[in-house]
């Protein structure tokens, strides 16, 4: 009887590992049609990337080679004055807007939201997950422009009755852009910080040290390249931001010189003309080359990121 | 698996046939649909014109946008079959996109030849209406007249605060437009007699600017006058209102033509509906009501050097 089971087993074994050896015919238009589907797929995004590089390389690259513009001129000047007699391109101070307006919100934003990580992974988990968490998603899905409506109907007059001053300003953008910015940081920094393996708490707890001191120490160390990964992903979107941000700087064309001051950025730059320019003229190239350096500005951003992640991985 | 390919099947389906629907118009245009005719005919009874139901795309200035709309409802009410879209996007954009052949009509309050890269020799003129612009500032001012010099120093960063110019002690701030917006041209060319404004807070509508200028103490920047209402104030310039009577004769300057330009002579629905604006029906009610002039009602003509001559 046994001898007859194992005989069967064995027959059966032999049967299944034989299918799963051998392909059959399904199996093997399945597997082609798979892999073509995502080949296709993957192509078609590569495609995408390179021609919207290329596109906007070309038009942005048409400034300097056929306008004749100084690649130099473009990047140090401060007189943008494109239709002027002579028209003049320096981008200088919309290139200072858009580094000083992320600074400012990274800088507000990047404590606020590794703060508010903290709170709903090591604080107080359950709240966290429960209200804090989805409340924080819940900021992403507002469209930009409501954050620069509530801007300029709140903020820009509550910052001119406290200061005194006319309220289009670097403060402005930058509040604004800390607020949308928060729950990106949030969301990776906190994810960022449960990843840190429970052992590395346990230990330093059982070494003596405070609730404090491990999480200042052991935790928040450890997760130290995720959460300036949420910074630098954070900083991405501000600097790419236009419509909020276009509503509460006020868009003069001069260098930054104050918080209080209106300044622009290369995205409200490129918003506010766009509409008004002629496809072709060296005023619409000099918008593309602008474009050209938002999209170097990202990738310089990509490459950071990478950085990071590898330097993570490594640990 | 099998599923999924059929589900991607289907997905490339229905891009496909998104793709087809962007493309339809230009489908359209070639063969007019014939089921659409009997409809047609029926409704068109008692109507003045015949209709081809092509589309017409209208697309540039956002000023004269408001207009275009209303104007288009009415068209389409009284036609069954026209197809008459209205889209924004600036002037720049409606002379470049009637231009290169994308859109039917192209709006704009400049002048074709005033914008530098459009071959104007290739288009085709029809103005519509006339619009005012006057310097708006906040009720808060005290001022209510501004001569030539005076707001071409407030402009220039010359004057800086309104008691200079007869007005309490504030600070004077500026809200601009765009360097590349046809309304900024008008004004700083009929207004400013071309001088080069001073930077101030920039905005690229007029919506925006209106809220600005309500808001802000001591603003000043400009508005075509359908854009007033009660929250911003116009000033007189050279104790000159800017109202209907005085820009039909040209004794307040600031005004622009608002122009719908065709490639070519203007044919078919495009041609119905342009030729529509003109009545009578149309100038004098809608354009009115929207704070337009009618073109009809110009005494003087001006041309795009901006010499005006009497009518």
């Amino acid at each position: 009887m046994s001898h007859r089971t194992e005989g069967i087993n064995t027959e059966r074994k032999s049967m299944i590992a034989q299918k799963m050896l051998t392909t059959n015919k399904r199996q093997k238009t399945e597997n082609i049609t798979g892999r073509t589907i995502a080949m296709i797929c993957a192509g078609l995004l590569v495609i995408v990337v390179l021609s919207i590089t290329y596109f906007i390389a070309s038009k942005g690259l048409s400034t300097f080679f056929v306008d004749g513009v100084s690649f130099k001129e473009f990047l140090t000047h401060v007189k943008w004055d494109p239709e002027g007699e002579p028209s003049s391109y320096g981008v200088l101070p919309f290139i200072l807007g858009s580094f000083f307006v992320t600074a400012l919100a990274a800088l507000i934003a990047a404590p606020l939201g590794i703060g508010a990580a903290i709170f709903m992974t090591e604080i107080f988990p359950g709240f966290g997950k429960k209200v804090l968490k989805p409340v924080i998603e819940l900021l992403v899905g507002i469209p930009s422009v409501v954050y620069g409506y509530v801007g300029l109907t709140l903020l820009v007059p509550f910052i001119r009755e406290q200061f005194d001053v006319l309220g289009f300003s670097l403060l402005a953008g930058g509040l604004v852009l800390a607020l949308m910015i928060l729950p990106t940081i949030t969301s990776v920094a906190a994810d960022a910080i449960e990843a840190v393996p429970q052992d590395l708490r346990n230990a330093s707890l059982a070494l003596g040290a405070t609730r404090w001191q491990t999480i200042w120490n052991v935790v928040l160390h450890s997760a130290l390249p995720g959460c300036l990964t949420a910074i630098v992903l954070g900083m991405s979107r501000a600097f790419g931001e236009a419509l909020a941000v276009q509503m509460v700087i006020g868009n003069t064309t001069k260098l930054p010189s104050g918080l209080f001051e209106p300044i622009s950025t290369l995205t409200s730059g490129i918003t506010l003309n766009m509409g008004n320019t002629i496809q072709g003229t060296p005023y619409n190239n000099a918008l593309w080359s602008m474009a050209l350096l938002l999209l170097a500005m990202s990738f310089i951003f990509i490459v950071i990121l990478r950085l990071l992640g590898r330097k993570r991985l490594a640990k | 698996m099998k599923k999924l390919s059929k589900m991607f099947i289907a997905l490339t389906c229905v891009g496909a046939l998104l793709a087809g629907c962007g493309s339809g118009n230009t489908a359209q245009t070639q063969t007019p649909a014939p089921a659409q005719k009997p409809a047609q005919e029926q409704s068109n009874s008692g109507s003045t014109t015949k209709t081809s139901g092509e589309p017409v795309t209208a697309v540039g200035s956002t000023a004269l946008q408001p207009l275009v709309e209303q104007a288009a409802k009415d068209f389409m009410a009284k036609n069954a079959g026209a197809q008459i879209q209205v889209q924004g996007g600036g002037s720049g954009t409606g002379l470049s996109q009637v231009a290169s052949g994308a859109a039917t009509i192209g709006n704009s309050d400049i002048f074709a030849e005033e914008k530098k890269g459009i071959p104007a020799n290739e288009l085709v003129d029809h103005k519509v209406s006339v619009v005012g612009m006057a310097a708006a500032v906040s009720p808060k001012v005290k001022v209510d007249n501004l001569t030539k010099q005076q707001l071409i120093d407030i402009f220039t960063g010359k004057i800086t605060n309104w008691k200079e110019v007869g007005g309490d002690d504030m600070k004077i701030t500026l809200v601009n437009r765009p360097k590349s917006s046809g309304t900024r041209a008008t004004f700083s060319k009929f207004a400013l007699d071309g001088k080069e404004e001073a930077e101030g807070i920039t905005e690229d509508s007029s919506g925006t600017v209106r809220k600005i200028i309500a808001e802000t103490p001591g603003a000043i920047g400009y508005l075509a006058l359908s854009y007033f209402n009660d929250t911003v104030k116009a000033l007189k310039l050279d104790g000159v209102e800017a109202n209907a009577e005085n820009i039909v004769t040209n004794k307040y300057p600031v005004w622009a033509y608002e122009h719908m330009y065709t490639k070519g002579e203007a044919t078919g629905d495009a041609k119905a509906f342009l030729d529509f604006i003109l009545t009578d029906e149309v100038q004098k009610k809608t354009v009115t009501e929207l704070g337009f002039l009618p073109i009809t009602d110009m005494k003087v003509e001006r041309d795009a050097e901006g010499k005006v001559t009497q009518k």
